[in-house]
């Protein structure tokens, strides 16, 4: 078969799963529920893997794209929605898919047996997510990709307030909801300028048509307003307060799924916009693109690093340290070189491993010690060695160790920084070395009860983890899955850095998708776009050192806080910023809107 | 052309913001977040809008008759229904929270901090 027509099919096989669920799941015991939402998801997984591998293996660049329902374009206009598969599109819709069946294996035996006759609504809400971020991932039409937003943001509300039994996971989903849907609302405005000015909606044929023109206050306006809604879904500083929220009360197989691709597929989003509507000379000029994402990135690769620091919660400190890895892609993105592009894919395929993996080690802590508060915690888990071991190396490979895919990742795309600006790397090094130490830290304190008790300090905002466990009694015995996933999430990163294979088509994949003329005649000539041959991305010995580097700061930092526990200096400088996450909706929107104000003013030089 | 329709689209934009800000009450919130969403209905009809064009059915007027741009219509209409379902879930999420936590007020829902 064409692979071009497998294309819907990765979309509509999990929505199709879903209704079958929807559907059926009342009558159905939930073996056969879990079973039947696994076999939909790994089915997505099997098509966007065909594509993957019919992108990466045909002639000098062609990747499938597919009109749906045969509306092709007349001219080079068209009414039609198109699906493209290229590398880095259908790469992402292949990690969506096998992160999703690893975290359904995962909920197996994660929830506590839900009532009767709702058997289906767990998997059935995840399928729907998946369709949404897989369209996302796949869609060449910016409209489209605004329906797909709000179809995975829908699923994601929905799912952070799985537990309505609870107030929390309710304060979470709400912030979630409507920050994210405000986003996405400003997105529609800007999309909706875009078509003022070209009557298309395509990514290519609005780039074809803006490129006729210059660059004036309507393209800057556009820009602003959809890259607003997409930095929202990506957490930027300062669009990233729903995320800790809602990381911190969604149950644990959601949060893999949040953090490891939906908040990455925001960056994607941004980075896609960018080199097929604007990077013509009718849109955004380079400087104006790149000081705008150089700045928020910095911001929250800082911030995130800050604050993840600061944290006793362990969902709340994965879900900083998600955000300051967030600034670290945004980061690699806006260097715009093809470099860059695919260090931060590699970064982006590592860190969903390593933050999957991660998670799901809490998760078993949440459900056997009804608790994720660090201090609570001090000590109590030696009884589980594996899991320590897993939470260890999960933190060492947060730091970039070689030959992490997250450490190859990290080694790329700092160096394709180091040409942009030369402190580049060593923020790089930093964040993840601080990120990384947090999660070895509250390792070694949990899992090996190093140092003393920390004590608790008063006054100060504080998000402690008492949480309900998700099981319906404490886990006496920790199954199978709960343990194995992890494992293999990890396994699955390391081989990301270890298979010289997966870099190499990274790289074809960056050169691919930052060939903006070759991404236009693609879609809308189908004719086949020249690749432009780069040397693929490998280790370099600059990067294993650096990875080294902060693997040794990280292990560093962590044995300091351990041996030494909070020194009241590093609070008090960071409690104002603490104080800003406020979970107060009201105080994220005004944020929100002074981010869109901050983008305006570092964009405004881009236009004549 | 007017730009009035553009400058009413930016106004109820802001002042569904301004709502969202201030409010002190999350189904208001809800509701300022639908207001903010309108203002996605009014720019998108402002610009499919033709001057002295019909509605877009040509099963009576002749097929080179001035019509207003359907595209934007069915856009809008996605809107509408992309928009009526978050805001069913968010007041969902809210009936919810009053249920369990017994107030709706954003600044008694502090258990998220820092």
């Amino acid at each position: 078969m064409d692979s071009a027509r497998l294309l819907p099919l990765v979309v509509a096989v999990p929505l199709l799963g879903a209704a079958v669920l929807v559907a059926a799941g009342r009558r159905l015991p939930r073996l056969v529920s879990d079973l039947l939402g696994c076999a939909f998801a790994a089915a997505t997984a099997v098509a966007a893997l065909l594509v993957l591998v019919r992108a990466g293996h045909a002639g000098p660049g062609a990747y499938p794209v597919e009109w749906v329902g045969g509306w092709r374009p007349v001219g080079g206009s068209g009414v039609g929605i198109v699906l493209v598969g290229d590398p880095l599109g259908a790469g992402l819709a292949a990690l969506v898919s096998l992160l999703v069946v690893a975290v359904l294996i995962y909920s197996w035996r994660y929830f506590e047996e839900p009532p009767r006759r709702h058997t289906g609504s767990f998997p059935a809400l995840i399928l729907v997510f998946q369709a949404g971020m897989c369209g996302f991932a796949l869609t060449g039409d910016l409209f489209n990709a605004f329906v797909f937003f709000e179809l995975m943001g829908v699923a994601a509300y929905a799912l952070t307030g799985f537990r309505v039994e609870e107030p929390k996971p309710l304060q979470g989903a709400l912030a979630f909801g409507v920050v994210n849907s405000l986003g996405g609302y400003a997105t529609l405005l800007g999309i909706t300028l875009l078509y003022a000015r070209t009557g298309e909606l395509g990514f290519a044929q609005i780039g074809r048509r803006l490129d006729a023109g210059g660059p004036d206050g309507l393209v800057l306006a556009a820009f602003v307003l959809v890259t607003t809604g997409l930095l929202v879904k990506a957490a930027a500083v300062p669009f990233h307060f729903w995320l800790p929220d809602a990381h911190a009360v969604a149950p644990t197989p959601v949060c893999m799924l949040l953090s490891g691709v939906m908040v990455e597929l925001g960056v994607y989003g941004v980075a896609r916009v960018y080199w097929t509507v604007f990077a013509g000379p009718g849109g955004l000029g380079h400087p104006a693109f790149t000081r705008a994402l150089l700045v928020l990135g910095v911001l929250t690769a800082l911030l995130g690093a800050a604050m993840c620091w600061q944290q006793r919660h362990l969902k709340r400190l994965l879900a900083f340290s998600t955000v300051a890895h967030t600034g670290l892609f945004l980061i690699g993105v806006a260097v715009l070189t093809p470099e860059g592009v695919s260090g931060t894919a590699l970064y982006v395929l590592g860190h969903a491993g390593v933050k999957a993996a991660l998670f799901a080690c809490v998760g078993v802590l949440l459900d056997r010690y009804a608790t994720v508060d660090e201090h609570e915690l001090f000590g109590r888990a030696r009884e589980l060695p594996v899991v320590g071991a897993l939470f260890a190396v999960g933190g060492l490979a947060l730091c970039g160790l070689p030959p992490f895919g997250s450490g190859l990742g990290k080694a790329v795309a700092e160096e394709a920084a180091g040409h942009t600006a030369g402190w580049l790397p060593a923020l790089y090094v930093l964040v993840s070395a601080v990120t990384g130490g947090a999660v070895l830290r509250a390792g070694l304190r949990i899992f090996a009860g190093a140092g003393r008790r920390p004590r608790d300090q008063e006054g100060e905002p504080e998000t402690t983890g008492e949480e309900e466990p998700e099981t319906g009694r404490r886990l006496g015995r920790i199954p199978v899955p709960l343990v194995a996933v992890p494992a293999a999430l990890l396994a699955a990163s390391l081989a990301v850095g270890a298979v010289p294979a997966v870099a190499s088509a990274m790289g074809r994949a960056g050169a691919l998708f930052t060939d903006t003329g070759g991404y236009r005649r693609t879609v809308l000539d189908a004719r086949a776009a020249a690749a432009p041959a780069l040397p693929p991305p490998h280790w370099q010995p600059t990067g294993i050192v650096l990875g080294l580097l902060s693997t040794a700061l990280a292990i560093a930092l962590a044995t300091l806080a351990v041996r030494r526990p909070a020194r009241d200096g590093t609070a008090a400088l960071l409690a104002p910023v603490r104080r800003l996450q406020s979970g107060h909706i009201g105080d994220y929107v005004a944020w929100l809107v002074a981010g869109t104000a901050l983008l305006t003013v570092l964009t405004v030089p881009g236009i004549r | 052309m007017t730009v009035l329709p553009y400058l009413v689209a930016g106004w109820i934009f802001l002042i569904g913001v301004y709502g969202l800000v201030t409010s002190r009450d999350l189904i208001h919130a809800v509701g300022c977040l639908a207001v903010t969403q309108s203002s996605t209905y009014v720019l998108l009809l402002a610009v499919g809008y033709r001057h002295g064009g019909t509605a877009p059915v040509f099963a009576d007027t002749p097929t080179d008759s001035r019509v207003v741009d359907p595209v934007v219509q069915a856009l809008a209409l996605t809107d509408i229904v992309v928009g009526a379902t978050v805001t069913a879930l968010l007041l969902a999420l809210v009936v919810q929270l009053r249920k369990r936590h017994g107030t709706v007020d954003p600044d008694a829902l502090s258990e998220l901090k820092g």
